[in-house]
């Protein structure tokens, strides 16, 4: 899991899950698709991520596929961070 | 052609598995009106059974009650059967108005407008008052039809965990920079039976400029000492800017909802709210039973204190069976079963029992926390409750679930 994964996986654990729930999230963990991160609840997932990362994530790319779990939005904050071309 | 054989039969595939993963909802057919004893049809084509009735939301008992039936005849009798029509355009009569006027003198606002539905005043009633300028931040466990109105609506969403005042409070900071924000919440959960913290929303709502909207549908006419709700109960009246609930509970069940509040929001849903613009009134029957009922609980409150005992009474049969029940004070009393089959096959053999309650599972509640629901009335009498306690024990045996913790259960059952 590299840096990127690290620190929104523990924005995860902090944000949505209850007090005693203690389930592992990994690298492809769903996020959304497994209940963790609801469609509202995505909203502060990409607020938390742009402002950390200084980036802007336009609409279009933030779809539920993009922020399903760690890799893929990983995956994303490398793309916004490159400079254009 | 439309509906070709492969469409068909991929839906029949998607139905079955539905049965085969024990999802699978099916109806009974009740022979009687709504009332503690009732005959059910179940499964289809069987004769009808007396059985004892624990999971209805007539918690006043009102349903069927003689005097709200003879309201309700008369309304027929002056005001006839059908408006048709939606409210702005000849679908308000006096009576709609007398109503509206009534209920906001009984929840203690400033104007209140009838919807068809409670779930029809929570699709409207966001998105007529608030726009992309502003923000609405909803508690993670509020009512399906809460979260569809969220999202017709295009303010910013965000979400507090359920009941956690630090974390509201949080994201009341986070979106101070918004033009409006919004604290959604039940007043009474539907699926946990616990109460809002509203003394604590209300409190941080003034401290960071929000309003305030609660959905009280499982709680108007009970909760609080005179049954005006959660906002009585929590010391709050007249705080609250906006409170939606429903007809179609204690309030006599048949149908109904409204928005009510501030002056200035009702007005904006009289203006705005899509399901108050497109879809018919509130049937004049329904608004004269409606009337009766209020009459009713602003003449005593022997109702909700019955409730209230009936309530304690049966939380305490469970607890000491060795049942595993969400803690709490309303009379929604969640029996916990996490898996859906054993949901449903408790719910089956209860019923063979003489006693009429229903699984509740995924998309109902969450996967793995699949439950009976059951809910007490102020119809209820101590002899429903003792022999709905002795049915739930005997089945509790059968399955094994007495005493036994959620994992012991888990581990057994699976998820």
């Amino acid at each position: 899991m590299d840096e990127v994964q690290r620190v929104i996986r523990d924005y995860v654990v902090k944000e949505y899950l209850e007090e005693g729930d203690d389930r592992e999230i990994t690298e492809t963990t769903p996020l959304i698709s497994g209940g963790i991160v609801d469609s509202f609840s995505m909203v502060s997932l990409k607020r938390f991520i742009e402002r950390k990362y200084d980036i802007q994530i336009p609409d279009a790319d933030a779809s539920t596929a993009a922020f399903d779990n760690l890799a893929s939005i990983s995956a994303l904050v490398e793309r916004f961070r490159k400079p254009r071309a | 052609m439309a509906y070709s054989a492969a469409v068909r039969e991929s839906y029949q595939r998607e139905l079955t598995g539905m049965r085969e993963a024990g999802l699978f909802k099916e109806e009974r057919y009740i022979h009687a009106p709504q009332a503690a004893d009732i005959e059910v049809e179940f499964p289809a084509g069987a004769p009808p059974r007396p059985v004892i009735n624990l999971c209805a939301n007539n918690y006043l008992g009102l349903s069927s009650h003689p005097e709200v039936v003879a309201a309700a005849h008369a309304g027929l009798d002056r005001r006839g059967y059908g408006m048709s029509s939606v409210r702005f355009i000849c679908g308000t009569q006096d009576i709609h108005r007398e109503l509206e006027a009534r209920l906001t003198e009984f929840l203690g606002t400033e104007d209140t407008l009838l919807f068809p539905s409670c779930m029809d005043a929570n699709a409207g009633v966001f998105e007529a008052v608030l726009t992309d300028q502003d923000v609405m931040i909803s508690d993670r466990l509020v009512h399906a039809s809460i979260v569809d109105g969220m999202r017709l609506c295009k303010a910013m969403t965000d979400t507090f965990k359920h009941s956690d005042m630090g974390h509201l409070e949080e994201k009341l900071q986070e979106h101070k920079d918004k033009r409006f924000r919004l604290v959604i919440t039940d007043g009474v959960f539907s699926m946990d039976g616990d109460l809002v913290k509203l003394d604590e929303i209300v409190a941080l709502a003034e401290q960071y400029d929000a309003m305030v909207l609660v959905d009280d549908s499982h709680a108007t006419g009970f909760i609080g000492k005179t049954g005006r709700g959660t906002h009585e109960h929590c010391g709050v009246l007249g705080k609250i800017d906006m409170i939606t609930t429903t007809l179609g509970k204690a309030m006599g069940g048949a149908s109904g909802g409204c928005v009510s509040g501030r002056r200035e929001l009702v007005e904006m849903c009289r203006q705005r709210a899509r399901p108050y613009l497109f879809s018919n009134t509130v049937a004049p029957v329904i608004v004269a039973g409606a009337l009766k009922v209020i009459e009713l609980l602003t003449r005593s409150t022997e109702r909700r204190d019955k409730l209230e005992w009936n309530a304690q009474y049966w939380r305490r049969l469970l607890t000491e069976a060795g049942f595993d029940i969400k803690r709490g004070e309303s009379p929604i009393v969640p029996v916990m079963l996490y898996n859906a089959k054993l949901a449903q096959d408790v719910a089956r053999d209860l019923f063979a029992e003489g006693i009429y309650v229903v699984g509740f599972f995924f998309p109902v509640v969450a996967k793995a926390q699949a439950r009976i629901r059951t809910q007490l009335s102020a119809a209820h009498e101590k002899h429903h409750l003792d022999r709905g306690i002795e049915a739930f024990v005997k089945v509790g045996r059968k399955y094994d679930i007495l005493g036994k913790t959620k994992q012991e259960i888990v581990e057994r059952y699976g998820l």
